[in-house]
């Protein structure tokens, strides 16, 4: 019997604002522990919260560029349930009004493009931090609590993991354009669970599904996925039955491992919070928002195509982080030939940004340095074995690139008359060489170029060195 | 009418984490059966062309400005912690 699988997936962001969702509290993180609390994240009685409006903002922001409708009539409801992360029993979150609602956003993978889907997306509160100490104790850290989350939520559209890590690349790489949150899976403000059940094929009724949990990266949701696949298959090729269970991925055994099996549904008797009044979104906020949001990495991409008559690969590679793309168009805004500013970014920066392990926003590096770099280049000045060298001070300590060239003595020898009068004098030291060259030894002209850089240092035009060498050969 | 079961009664309980006895949950089947009788009285009216209530308050868009202010200190945060280490309120390990 032949499978098909179906994936869905619940995402969870972080929203970057200044403060909390229902507290002034500070909203940042690495501070020490419980240092960004107060009595409204503590949960402490006859408090009120109070929705923070840049929340809402960012909310409807992420929403619209995953193509979601806007509620116009929204509220918030408690979702009732007994943990330690949230002092108040409660989270405050959204039911039956969500503020976006049938989204979707195109993926490709392996060649095909595909639109999975976005039921919707609500607004809730994180939760604290708890750590367990392994001596029957728990730690808790209330700094995360009330940090504004919006939760996506994807229709079962994903058929295969490798198109559920091209959902989570694509949709991390349009709300990191939007600018309302960080979406850093090592820090937590983008977090994923996976839902994963199988089906013969030609059945229409979805399989008992498994919920995957403690998905740390992107790479893991995949690997996850895969496994959890196979097991499946395994189980139903054999007769058996899925249980709707919470399993955990596990980094070292590449497994995924069994928490808890679910009886029947949650219960969290959702009801409408009775502290925060509903929110009602005219059009004129929504065309606010709208007109806030820039231009899409898929926008982009197709303008760098388009436009600027890049290769497809390089306007992928050039937007899929909104600091590599707005370094690449700053570089264009400071004279740079778009080509020439890809393949320096795809090059050279990115070698050294892997190997560094560093953010474009942390090395020296300016898009004026690079443009003019890439000038100077173009404009013979320097080779691109000097620029090597301009680069490596660029990128480590920045400053200008002509007074780089200066300083380290870089220049590029393009003066025909200096250039014959050293290639003159290396023939004359090198007669055998000429010889060998004429009897159609092509090594010889190698060897003779060679000689050339030797004294000029590297600094002679390449191009001209070869012109002029062979030129200065056929005369004798 | 309606009709609250002892079952139910002991779900919500435990939801609520109420520890509570056999006697006390047959006390209470009965005591939450009449209540939510009585509030079936409200089925009597026509309300279909009503729009759902979720608040009584005549108010929308309640909002603040996006402004962090720090309110308490972290030794006034952990104050009534029953009990705390390392900064951190300390609680019985919950397995879930």
């Amino acid at each position: 019997m032949n499978f098909e699988t179906i994936i869905g997936l619940e995402v969870h962001v972080e929203l970057k604002t200044k403060s909390k969702i229902f507290s002034p509290s500070p909203n940042a993180f690495g501070a020490a522990p419980n240092e960004n609390t107060n009595p409204i994240d503590l949960g402490y009685p006859g408090v009120l919260p109070v929705l923070n409006k840049e929340a809402v903002n960012f909310a409807m922001k992420a929403a619209m560029a995953l193509n979601c409708e806007i509620a116009t009539h929204t509220k918030f409801d408690r979702k009732n349930y007994f943990y330690p992360d949230n002092p108040k029993a409660y989270q405050i979150s959204q039911f039956d009004q969500p503020i976006g609602e049938n989204g979707w956003i195109e993926i490709e993978v392996d060649g095909y493009t595909k639109k999975i889907g976005i039921t919707r997306i609500h607004m809730e509160e994180d939760a604290g931090k708890l750590s367990h100490t392994g001596d029957g104790y728990s730690l808790v850290d209330y700094n995360r609590q009330g940090t504004p989350l919006i939760e996506i939520v994807s229709e079962p559209d994903l058929r295969t993991p490798a198109e559920a890590y091209a959902y989570l690349e694509k949709l991390r790489n349009i709300i990191q354009y939007t600018g309302v949150s960080d979406v850093k899976m090592e820090e937590g403000s983008l977090r994923c669970d996976a839902n994963i059940s199988l089906r013969p094929i030609g059945q229409e009724k979805f399989g008992t599904k498994a919920e995957l949990k403690n998905l740390n990266s992107f790479a893991f949701v995949q690997k996850g996925l895969e496994f959890e696949e196979k097991r499946q298959q395994k189980v139903l090729l054999a007769g058996g039955e899925i249980l709707q269970e919470t399993r955990r991925y596990d980094e070292s055994t590449k497994e995924t491992i069994l928490m808890r099996v679910k009886e029947g549904s949650d219960d969290y008797r959702y009801f409408p919070e009775p502290d925060l009044v509903p929110l009602y979104i005219d059009d004129a906020w929504k065309e606010r928002i709208r007109a806030s949001i820039p231009e899409l990495p898929d926008a982009r991409k197709a303008r760098y195509v388009n436009e600027l008559g890049l290769p497809a690969y390089d306007a992928m590679v050039l937007t899929l982080s909104v600091e590599m793309s707005d370094f690449f168009e700053a570089t264009l805004k400071a004279g740079a030939d778009a080509k020439a500013a890809s393949n320096w970014l795809m090059g050279e920066v990115s070698a050294y940004l892997n190997k560094q392990q560093k953010d474009l926003a942390d090395i020296a590096l300016t898009p004026e340095g690079l443009a003019k770099m890439i000038t100077l280049i173009e404009d013979g000045t320097l080779s691109s074995k000097m620029a090597k060298k301009v680069f490596a001070e660029l990128v480590e300590n920045g400053g200008d690139p002509e007074q780089i060239v200066k300083d380290k003595g870089l220049v590029q020898i393009s003066d025909e008359g200096q250039l014959t009068e050293i290639i003159s004098s290396i023939l004359d030291q090198n007669e055998q060489s000429v010889v060998d060259f004429k009897n159609g030894k092509d090594r010889a002209l190698g060897f003779l170029v060679g000689q050339v850089m030797k004294q000029t240092k590297g600094q002679a035009n390449p191009p001209m060195v070869n012109k002029i060498l062979i030129a200065e050969m056929n005369k004798r | 009418m309606s009709e609250i079961t002892k079952e139910q009664v002991l779900h919500v309980a435990h939801l609520a984490r109420l520890a509570i006895t056999d006697e006390e949950a047959e006390k209470m089947t009965k005591e939450l059966d009449a209540i939510i009788g009585y509030a079936e009285l409200l089925n009597e009216l026509d309300t279909d062309n009503v729009e759902p209530t979720t608040h009584v308050l005549d108010l929308k868009n309640v909002m603040r400005e996006d402004e962090p202010r720090k309110w308490i200190d972290r030794e006034d945060a952990l104050k009534n912690a029953p009990d705390q280490k390392n900064g951190q309120f300390r609680v019985p390990s919950i397995l879930d």
